[in-house]
């Protein structure tokens, strides 16, 4: 049987150092098989966040050499094995232990976007109407599983920090959900521009590429959300035509 | 929002293992060398047409020295002291409308500005403003190069059709026919096409920017699925017409400085 050499990120948020663990792979493992493989024969204190081990539950999310992977549905035969692999921790969010993080911040966000408001009831029965053409496009946002790789890869909250004034790619894509709904009447827009900070981003697409539910994050959302934006607050003719509506 | 204080990576600190600088080195040299040609074309002025084919970088050409000049030769007006050429007139927009492009920021911020370099490596810089304030907010202003890039592609659709029309040096007369030049040309206008009409601005204002798009006509329906469909390769788009508008001009050139020979087909 083949084995690999594992380099995980031991620590909490005082610091930390990187370990060494060897362990055997077969056939069929992904990355979170190993890390439970490594914590069951040799460190049994390690710390490591997992749930569904299916890609739905979004709790396994680290950096698997360097890339914000969600360890379950990273298989080992993706990983070259001929140097160590090492697990980091997800570097946006403070550390907790080992490869688990604090990541309640993206919680405190979400309840600052205001919530689905849909318009009055269609029917005496107080039931809606929708056309499923409108609904499709809000259906692919709602494959998010808050894994918060997007947020840990995004450089706008990895690398500059602006955790106080941008709400990242995931809540963009939260935002576009209820903004986008055929039955949403609530006004996000200003909102989006400034206190959200949607100009922040600078579309290097690093969010839609480490999505695991393959969401086109910056293609269907952020981009249509900055178009809105340019809508409501840069477009002098938008403004002129929204005079005479 | 609460804040999040954590130390920050170095430049080009990263855990990955894979390449991860190839992309933004050959995004950077391909639109490193595409600049340089183009700004250099650009100042030329000349060779800029042969025949009937006419260089994009020079189309419309508002004022020249060619048969193609809309208003004549260059304007009295024009100093003396400043380089002429008649790309000088027209090449903002098509430069505008690439420079604001969402795909190009994205790919020229990582590769010119290292913002960052690539996904989850470590930038040289500790400030950013991003595009929340001046001077990249002005980005803003795509959808407007995209209304001049859209009144573009019909001239250059235009020229595509002159290309077509070849006069007979002998007897003057004007017939039908179809060099390697005039596919060139058609091919350059059909790529700025797929890339234009791809365009995410465009896509926001045809039906994007409407929550219950069912209730619009079925021709608008129909446009916005056209629109999101060529959206969906944007990137290739971008590429496939960057490279192919630098070498129709190379072609025309060549064929101008009588380097190369247009073959007829037809």
């Amino acid at each position: 049987m083949k084995s690999a050499t594992f380099r995980i990120w031991r620590g909490n948020a005082e610091g930390g150092e990187f370990k060494d663990y060897s362990t055997e792979i077969s056939e069929g493992m992904v990355v979170l098989d190993a890390v439970l493989q490594i914590q069951a024969a040799e460190a049994n204190d390690l710390a490591v966040r997992w749930n569904c081990k299916a890609g739905k539950c979004g709790s396994c999310s680290a950096e698997v050499n360097g890339n914000p992977r969600l360890m379950c549905m990273t298989r080992m035969d993706t990983v070259p094995t001929d140097q160590p692999i090492t697990i980091e921790p997800m570097q946006t969010f403070p550390s907790i232990r080992d490869l688990v993080t604090d990541v309640s911040w993206n919680f405190k966000v979400k309840q600052g976007i205001p919530p689905f408001t849909p318009r009055p009831a269609d029917a005496p029965d107080g039931t809606w109407r929708m056309q499923q053409r409108d609904v499709n496009r809000v259906q692919e946002f709602r494959k998010c599983i808050e894994c918060f790789l997007c947020q840990d890869v995004c450089h706008v909250l990895r690398d500059h920090r602006k955790h106080g004034e941008f709400i990242g790619p995931r809540f963009l894509v939260y935002a576009a959900a209820l903004e986008m709904h055929p039955l949403d009447v609530a006004d996000r827009v200003e909102a989006l521009a400034e206190a959200d900070g949607i100009g922040y981003c600078n579309i290097t697409k690093c969010c839609t590429k480490v999505c695991p539910e393959e969401i086109t994050i910056t293609d269907n959302a952020l981009i249509p959300l900055k178009e809105r934006v340019v809508d409501r607050l840069y477009d002098p003719i938008s403004k002129l035509l929204r005079l005479f509506r | 929002m609460p804040t999040i204080a954590a130390p920050v990576r170095r430049f080009g600190e990263t855990s990955r293992c894979d390449a991860w600088w190839v992309q933004p080195l050959v995004v950077a040299a391909g639109l490193g060398l595409f600049v340089v040609y183009s700004t250099w074309a650009a100042f030329q002025g000349e060779y800029y047409h042969s025949g009937p084919y006419l260089s994009p970088f020079y189309s419309p050409e508002l004022f020249g020295d060619s048969p193609h000049a809309w208003f004549g030769p260059k304007p009295a007006v024009w100093p003396a002291w400043l380089p002429w050429s008649p790309a000088f007139l027209i090449l903002g927009v098509p430069v505008g409308f690439r420079l604001t492009c969402y795909y190009y920021r994205g790919a020229y911020y990582k590769a010119f500005w290292a913002d960052p370099p690539n996904c989850a490596v470590g930038e040289p810089r500790g400030s950013y403003l991003g595009e929340q304030s001046f001077p990249l907010i002005i980005q803003n202003v795509h959808r407007y190069f995209m209304y001049l890039a859209v009144v573009f592609i019909g001239l250059l659709a235009h020229d595509a059709w002159k290309g077509l029309w070849f006069t007979d040096p002998a007897t003057g007369v004007t017939s039908f026919g179809v060099g390697v030049g005039s596919l060139v040309l058609m091919i350059n206008v059909t790529l700025l096409g797929g890339y234009t009409f791809g365009c995410h601005s465009l896509r926001h204002l045809v039906g994007g920017r409407s929550d219950q798009l069912s209730a619009a006509t079925p021709l608008r329906q129909s446009t916005y699925d056209c629109v999101s469909c060529l959206n969906r390769r944007h990137m290739l788009w971008a590429w496939m017409s960057l490279v192919w508008v630098g070498f129709t001009d190379v072609y025309v050139r060549m064929c101008a400085m009588g380097i190369w020979t247009d073959f007829r087909l037809l």
